[in-house]
Formats: C-alpha cells, structure tokens, sequence
C-alpha cells in the first residue's frame, strides 16, 4: 500500500469529473451527478485510507509523509531545481479528514437541491415576440417553461422590467463539473507541499467561486433595484480577493527571494530558516518588525480577502446569490477555510520571534482583525432578516474567531474550530438550503391554490417564515443541533469545544482578545437562537410557510450525518484536566496529534475554570435571551422585529452593514468605473493604441499608393516610351526600303566597294 | 605583244560602263544589255589571263563558254520575266516597278 501514491491521487478524481463533465456529460444530468458523486466519494475513500494510516504513525509530525518531483530545473544540480509535490502532516490530516466528507455531504445534498426550482430573469426584447408555444416547443426545458408543462407568461415589475419564469435545473450537469473543480482546487491545496501549489489550487477556487456564485446569471429581482443580482456578486468577490491575492504573491515573492524556497518543510520546520527570518526587515524604522513577521503580513493580506476579514468582508454576504450547496461549499466547508488554513500553516512563519508572552507586531495586527471582524460581523447579523445572510455573517465572525486565535498564539485551537465550524456551519448552510426549497415548494403549492404572492416575494426572508417545524421536522432537528454547535452549547456540541479553548487561549495571552471574543459569543448565541426561532417557531406568517413541504432524501441525508459530526466532533479535544471527563476520549487528542505538525511544541494550557464558565454563561445566556425574545412569544404575522426596539437607531445600521457597501461603492467601485471607460477604454484603447494602428494604417496606404504611382507611370511609362521609340525609329528608317531595284543594287555596290577597301586596307596596306 | 594590263584596263572600262549602265538606265531591257555588257568584260578579262598566263591549258576557254551560256541563259529569263511584267503593269520602266517597299 503506497500512501504517498494515494495523497497524489486525492485530488484527481474531482478534476477529472470536472472535465468528463463538460466534454461528455453535459446533456445527461443523472450521468453528470453520478460522475460527480463517484469521484468525491473515491477521494473520500482515499483520504480516509490516508487519514487512518497517519493515526498509526509515532511520532507523526516528525515524519510524514512527502513526496515530490522536479518542477522547475532552475540550475546545474538537483539541489537548485524546484520542486513540487505532497505533503501529509498532522494539520493536513485534520483537513484530510473533515474536507472529502463535508465535499461529499454538499456533492449528495447538491444533487438533490438542484433537482428543482425557478427564478426569474429578464425577457429581452427579440425573444418576447416569440409565441410562448414555441418556446414549449424546443427540445431543451429551459428560458420559458416554468417546468410545470405551462407556458410560459411574462410579467412586468413596477419598474418595467418584464421578467419570466426560468428553470433552476436547467443547468444542472454545469453546476455539478464547477463543485468538482472546486473541490479539487481544494484538494489540491490541501495536500500541497509548497505555497506555490497552495496558491494554485487558491486561485483555482477563486475562479471557481466566481462561477459559481453566478451560476444563475441570468437571475433578476422584480421590484428590487437596488438589490445585487448573481452575475454582479460573483464579479464582485472574484475581485475583492483578486485584489488580497495580489498582496498575498507579493509575500510568496519576498519569500521566495529571501529562503529560496516555498516548501513548507524547508521553511517552517527548519530551524535555521526560521532563525534567519527573525531578521528585522526594516532596521531602520525600529518597529521591531521582522523578515517572516513582513512575508506573515502579506500573506495575511489572501487570508483576510479569502476569509472575508474586515475590510474585505463584503463579498461574502453578496456570495449568498449563489445556490445554497454554493454557499455550503465556498462559505463553509472549503474556501473561506482555505484561507484560515493558509494562515495556520504558515504560524510558525508568522509568529517567528515569538517567545510565548510577548506578540509580535505581525501578531497584533492578525489578532486585533480577528478579533474585530468577529464582533464586527456578529453585530450586523443581529439584524439580517435573510436567512442566508446571518449565516453568511456568522461565518465571517466565526472566521474572525480562527484569525485571533492564530493571532494569539492558539495554533492547536485555531485547526480545532476550523474543523468544527467546517462541519456545522455546511450543516446550517444545507439546512437553511432545505428550508428555502420548502418554502420555494409551498409557494408553488399556494400559488396552485390560488394564492397569489407579490413579484418579490422572498423565500429566504425569515419573516415570511414560521411554524416550520411541524411542516419539515428532519430539517428543523439537524437545524437546531448545528445552531447550537454554532452558538457552543456546553458539553455536547462540537462547536462548544473548539471555542472554548480558544477563548481558554485567549484569557491565558491576551484577556482584551478574551472579552471581545465572548461578547461576540453572546451574540452569536443569540442571533442563532432568533434565526431559529423565528424560521420554525410558532405559527407559519405567509402562506408559503403554511405549505411547506421537503422530503428529498438527498438532502436530508447529509444533514444527519452532519448533525451526528456536530455532536461528536469535539469531544477529541477535550482539555487536559477537565472535570474528568478527559479520561473518556484521552486527553486531547486533538492537541498532541496537531501539536506534532510544528517544530517546537506548543504549551499544553492549564486548565482554568474563568473562560469555562465564561463560555457558558455567554453561550446559554445568548440561547436564553433569543428564546424569550422569539420562541416562547413567536413572531406573528406582520410583526415586526422585537429587537427594533432594544437596539433603536442601531438596528438599522447594523441591517445595512454599516453602510461600507456603499462607501466602497463611492471610494472605489465608481472611480474604477469612471477610470475604466474614459482612460482605458475611451483615451487609451480607442485613442493610443488605435490612433497608432490607424496611423500605421493610413502610412502603409499611403505608401502603397506611391508604388502604385511608380509602378504606373515609372515602370509601364518606361516601357511605354521604350516601344514607342522603337517604332518611331522604325517609322523613320523605312523609308529605305523603297522598292526600286537600281537603288537597292547602288547600295550593294556601295557595300561592296566599303568591303574590298576594308580587305585591301587589312591585308595588303598593314 | 601588246601588254597584259590594256586588256584589263579594257575589261574594267567595259565593266564600268555596263554598271552605270545597270545603274543609271531606265528601261529593264537596257539594263539586262548593260548586264550582257558586264558579263562580256569579265569574259574578256579571263581570256586575257588565259593568253597571257597559262595558254597551255583549257582553263580559260572553258570558264568564258559557261560564261557565255550562263548569260545567254539568264538574258532569255529575263526577257521573260520583262515580258510578264509588261503584261501585268504596262511599263517597263524599272523605277515604276516598286510595290515591294514600305
């Protein structure tokens, strides 16, 4: 059995499902989901074998498992070529274990979510003259029909925009190649052991994010001008982290030239590489700011566009425009995880000159955006009223919580909430899936009753919700049970666990850190506790929550087996010395598996009951608070939110985000646009570069013209005259030949007579 | 014997006069007489060679009787030839007989 074989593999089926797909599949949307299905569960499969494996190894940390090849022969000997290959140590295991699974969870749970469903989109002006029987005609279910077998009927918002019905499936087997090149992205940066494949399989999931984000192009909002549209939010996260990857290949740069390598062995588990990045990177400015501390800081910079830190948080919300196992995916399981894991791969680099107690500057600033960024976000999804936006925001905070921790020195803790978060938070994400789907289904159902509903009616407004736990318990069940991982309800979520070691990290190193991030656990709890409350509680507000329905098996599925991770997940990294409890798991297990992944070791904390019971408190009194506002008086129709009165004038800035969209819009969106049309567009591209190739062209014609000229009057003119001279000549001396006889025999003679004195004067006179 | 070269001076001044004579006359009959007369002088000439040179031999007799038939031949041609032009273009006048020119 050849593991270091096997890493290779992971990431190849997923890619290779990416292009069996769009080459062969494309028409077959059963074959495609198979295709896709398949290649995830044998990387899953494959990644268990790894996984298991690497449990056994002792020691594992200080070996691992690594294989490479020659990439780039950069010089004579092999010693200076790059090289390129995999790596499995103890923090990919982690990802080797929690990725393939959520990825396989959201493949199943896709193929059902995308099975259904309709949107609307713009009618434009040549197909609408088009019969609507016509359209029904066409081979391919697509632009008009419904799915319903009904023709299809325009309609015209208040604005004038006239918007049909489209089908959501229609392009399912594209949906199903995009997730498996994602997941290869991932997967390929996942077991990556240099940052250059890293960044590779990086910048593989931005694009992809980008086409999956808008996957519904051509998706509209009747009566809602100013909301964002999918082909508007894939461009602006795609840019928004394109922007934060530039900064991050100027650290791998510096790197680069610095160390001579980027492989990750070679660098954060050598010592003297590590001793020569503490060298101050600018002695002259005194900051105390080193080479790796600098090359930490760029890096951070991907991190903080990836994982959707402040000031580059506000793609992600926006993402939410991408079909749910999208948002499960890239918000969740993978991308945004990706860019924490950068983070903590590179610790040793970026905390180097690091002595336990002091933080370095590179530190401070990580933990202070950490730290920020999870209150930050915590505060706007207070008052979101979309379903997926206070997911979307939870998991900017929750991030926030894993880039403090890294920030504080927390290596093991930070790994710990990735992976928990990974899990439940794709179980929120695919439950709230499923409660959209049942509310998208119930306004079908309304609508054949009768009922009609406005052109924006919102199926992922949580105030059009209500009731739904009677209506779809399975969802409303594993629902509550990641809401509660998420909020860290004591002892029996996962999610309980890995926060309170970091908030256990945080009162040992840096109790500011500590405070924020337990107001923001408050938060958390209690914005769980209103979402949950106010999607299944009570009665149900609109009619479409009255007729909701979800029975899909491929979508319940994943959410238990979820669920079930939720729950268990943590209890491998039950603290040493906790209430002894940590004689039923042996003790953190977690911590020394990861610990092994780092040179030196990290502190094993003493055990302390402050940030225990702190977690707690804040965790049930969040829960508590949220279930007195919103579940034991639930929401009734046409009510509005209780917490527009606690919060007052706040209520509305945290719901419009603090308005930074809008000021990002005014400082940068706009005069880009405005630099874009009149100087690159309008004064270089039409003015420079074509006022250049219309000269050139205009010379060139010019030029051929004057050949032309010389061609017409030199060259046949030349001819021309040479002729005519000849016949002139010609017209002049013909003249000779008069015909008569007796003057043609005096020229013989004449001739003759030339002759013999020509001969007599040669012979006879020299 | 009388020398050698008045016969030759004789034969040439035959010989000039026949050449002006084909030259300068204006009837084709006068210039085939004037050829007779060419013809005669160069006759002439080889008899005196003959005489003077080497009358042992035929030589010279030979060539001035193929002369003599060449040119009876030739005169009888081209009075024919003078004949048929006279049918066609009613002249015999040489100068008036130039449609063979530019």
């Amino acid at each position: 059995m050849n593991l270091e074989l096997f890493v290779w593999l992971i990431p190849l089926p997923p890619l290779l499902a990416f292009f069996i797909i769009l080459l062969f599949t494309r028409g077959n949307k059963r074959l495609s989901d198979i295709v896709a299905i398949a290649s995830i569960v044998l990387t899953w499969v494959l990644s268990l074998v790894v996984f298991f494996s690497v449990l056994g190894i002792e020691h594992f940390g200080e070996t691992v498992i690594e294989s490479a090849v020659t990439w780039l022969p950069l010089g004579p000997t092999a010693e200076t070529s790059f090289r390129m290959g995999v790596l499995v140590d103890p923090l990919t295991a982690v990802l080797l274990f929690f990725v393939p699974l959520t990825a396989t969870m959201i493949f199943i749970y896709s193929s059902g979510y995308m099975a259904s469903g309709h949107y609307w989109t713009a009618v434009i002006p040549s197909e609408e003259h088009e019969s609507p029987e016509a359209h029904g005609a066409e081979a391919h279910a697509a632009e008009s029909d419904n799915g319903h077998g009904h023709d299809a009927e325009v309609l015209v918002d208040d604005f004038g925009q006239k918007v049909t019905r489209f089908d959501a499936t229609a392009w399912k087997a594209r949906f199903m190649a995009f997730i498996s090149l994602f997941a290869a992205g991932m997967l390929i940066l996942t077991v990556a052991d240099n940052l250059l494949a890293l960044f590779a399989g990086w910048e593989i999931m931005g694009f992809c994010s980008y086409a999956l984000i808008s996957f519904w192009h051509n998706r509209v909002y009747p009566n809602q001008p100013k909301r964002i549209t999918p082909n508007i939010a894939g461009i602006k996260a795609f840019m928004t982290t394109r922007a934060a990857d530039v900064v991050m290949l100027l650290g791998i740069v510096w790197l680069w030239s610095y160390t001579g390598t980027l492989n990750f062995r070679e660098i954060l588990y050598d010592p003297e590489t590590l001793a020569a990045l503490a060298n101050p990177a600018f002695p002259n400015l005194g900051i105390g700011l080193s080479v790796g501390g600098a090359i930490g800081l760029l890096l951070f910079a991907g991190t903080v566009g990836k994982s959707a830190q402040f000031p580059l948080h506000t793609w992600l919300p926006d993402a939410m425009e991408g079909p749910t196992p999208v948002s499960a995916m890239i918000h969740a399981a993978t991308m945004v995880s990706a860019g924490v894991y950068m983070i903590i791969r590179m610790f040793p680099l970026l905390t180097v000159g690091f002595d336990g107690h002091t933080f370095t500057p590179t530190m401070i600033v990580i933990a202070t955006i950490g730290a920020f960024t999870a209150l930050f976000a915590a505060t706007i999804a207070l008052a979101q009223r979309d379903i997926k936006k206070v997911l979307a925001y939870s998991t900017i905070s929750q991030l926030g919580y894993m880039v403090a921790a890294v920030g504080i020195g927390a290596y093991v803790a930070a790994a710990f909430h990735l992976m928990t978060h990974a899990i439940f938070k794709a179980l929120l994400f695919m439950g709230s899936g499923s409660v959209i789907h049942a509310m998208e289904h119930g306004e079908e159902h309304a609508h054949e009753h009768g009922h009609h509903f406005p052109l924006d009616f919102d199926a992922q407004d949580m105030f059009n919700m209500g009731g739904l736990w009677r209506r779809i318990p399975a969802t409303a069940w594993t629902f509550l049970i990641g809401g509660l991982a998420l909020a860290g309800f004591p002892f029996v979520t996962a999610g309980f666990w890995s926060k309170d070691e970091i908030l256990a990290d945080a009162w040992a190193h840096a109790p500011i850190v500590f405070v924020v991030l337990a107001i923001a656990a408050f938060l958390t709890a209690f914005y769980t506790m209103r979402q949950i409350g106010l999607t299944f509680a009570g009665e149900p507000r609109t009619a479409a929550a009255e007729e909701a329905t979800q029975t899909d098996w491929r979508m319940n599925l994943p959410l238990i087996v979820l669920a079930f991770f939720s729950i268990i997940a943590g209890w491998i990294g039950i603290p040493v010395g906790f209430l002894g409890l940590d004689g039923i798991f042996r003790a953190n297990r977690f911590h020394d598996f990861v610990a092994g992944s780092l040179l030196e070791h990290p502190e094993t904390l003493q055990f302390n009951w402050i940030p225990l019971i702190t977690s707690i408190v804040v965790a049930l009194a969040g829960l508590g608070l949220g279930w007195l506002m919103y579940v034991r008086r639930p929401l009734r129709a046409g009510e509005e939110d209780p917490l527009l009165r606690v919060l007052g004038p706040f209520y509305n800035l945290f719901a419009n985000k603090y308005y930074i969209d809008e000021a990002y819009d005014f400082l940068f969106v706009r005069p880009s646009q405005w630099f874009a049309r009149n100087v690159s567009y309008l004064l270089i591209d039409r003015g420079i570069i074509d006022g250049i190739i219309h000269f050139i062209a205009r010379s060139t014609e010019w030029w051929a013209l004057r050949n032309k000229d010389f061609d017409t009057y030199v060259v046949n003119g030349g001819a021309d005259e040479v002729v005519e001279g000849i016949g002139g000549l010609s017209n002049a001396f013909k003249y000779v030949q008069s015909g008569r006889l007796q003057q043609y025999l005096a020229v013989v003679l004449t001739g003759v007579l030339m002759l013999a004195g020509i001969f007599i004067w040669a012979i006879f006179l020299r | 014997m009388i020398p050698l070269h008045w016969y030759l001076i004789v034969a040439g001044a035959l010989f000039c006069l026949g050449l002006y004579g084909i030259l300068a006359r204006r009837n084709a009959v006068a210039i085939l007489m004037s050829i007779e007369l060419v013809l005669n002088s160069v006759n002439l000439n080889l008899v005196a060679f003959w005489r003077y040179l080497a009358p042992e031999t035929v030589n010279g007799q030979m060539f001035a009787i193929i002369v003599f038939a060449v040119a009876a031949a030739e005169a009888a041609v081209g009075l024919g030839l003078i004949i048929s032009i006279y049918r066609n273009r009613q002249t015999v006048i040489v100068e008036d007989i130039n449609l063979l020119k530019w």
